[in-house]
């Protein structure tokens, strides 16, 4: 599990984890998109807290690895300010066969959206912003 | 009894609070209890279950027993991804 503040390189990310065992390579990207619940984005600012995303999602690649017969699996996730159509996170799973690979991918995508302390904040064109899924933050958020 | 306990504030939290942190001495046997009693810093009226918590950097529950000398993380609802 690593946090970045620069831009992620699936690519590059990618070629760690070559295998001669893998039959297999799925992988997931998240961008940034220009539209949420009808406002039109600007850009979008993630905090992290680093300490505990790092151990939590280190906890996340661990259990997939358990749950399911893959060989390797890694997940980056950004911080910072980002613009539209940058990748907010990537995971990266192999194994001999496709279907435990898409499985996990799922598993530790899911997971990491759902316990990771990241939050994100969205800039809209129209000039305010806001906490996303913070409905109960919002009245507060400048 | 009263312990001293250092909270963290992240995020919507931290700006309704207008700080990332400070140490208070409350009343408190767990989590949940904190976060209760500091309603009025972090503004927050989300349900405990949309909210996560971490004592001295490790995620715990609501019913996590708060010691003095603890540093509690209020954790707003998540939004990795």
């Amino acid at each position: 599990m690593q946090i970045t503040s620069g831009e992620i390189r699936p690519d590059e990310l990618r070629t760690q984890l070559t295998n001669r065992a893998a039959g297999a390579y799925v992988s997931f990207e998240g961008w940034i998109r220009d539209l949420n619940e009808g406002q039109e984005v600007l850009r979008l600012e993630y905090e992290v807290y680093e300490p505990v995303a790092i151990t939590e999602g280190q906890n996340v690649i661990d259990e997939a690895v358990e749950k399911y017969p893959i060989l390797r699996a890694r997940c980056v996730h950004r911080s910072g300010l980002l613009e539209i159509g940058e990748c907010a996170v990537w995971v990266g799973v192999t194994s001999a066969h496709r279907d435990e690979a898409f499985a996990a991918c799922r598993y530790i995508i899911d997971q990491v959206k759902h316990r990771l302390p990241i939050w994100k904040k969205e800039h809209y064109v129209e000039g305010h912003s806001g906490w996303v899924n913070c409905e109960r933050c919002a009245s507060h958020a400048q | 009894m009263s312990k001293r306990v250092t909270i963290r504030y992240f995020a919507g939290f931290r700006e309704n609070a207008g700080t990332g942190e400070e140490v208070l001495d409350i009343d408190v046997s767990n989590a949940g209890d904190v976060f209760r009693a500091l309603q009025h810093r972090h503004g927050s009226s989300e349900p405990l279950g949309h909210c996560k918590v971490a004592i001295n950097d490790e995620m715990a529950d609501w019913d996590s027993v708060v010691r003095d000398g603890d540093t509690v993380l209020l954790f707003p609802p998540v939004a990795g991804g």
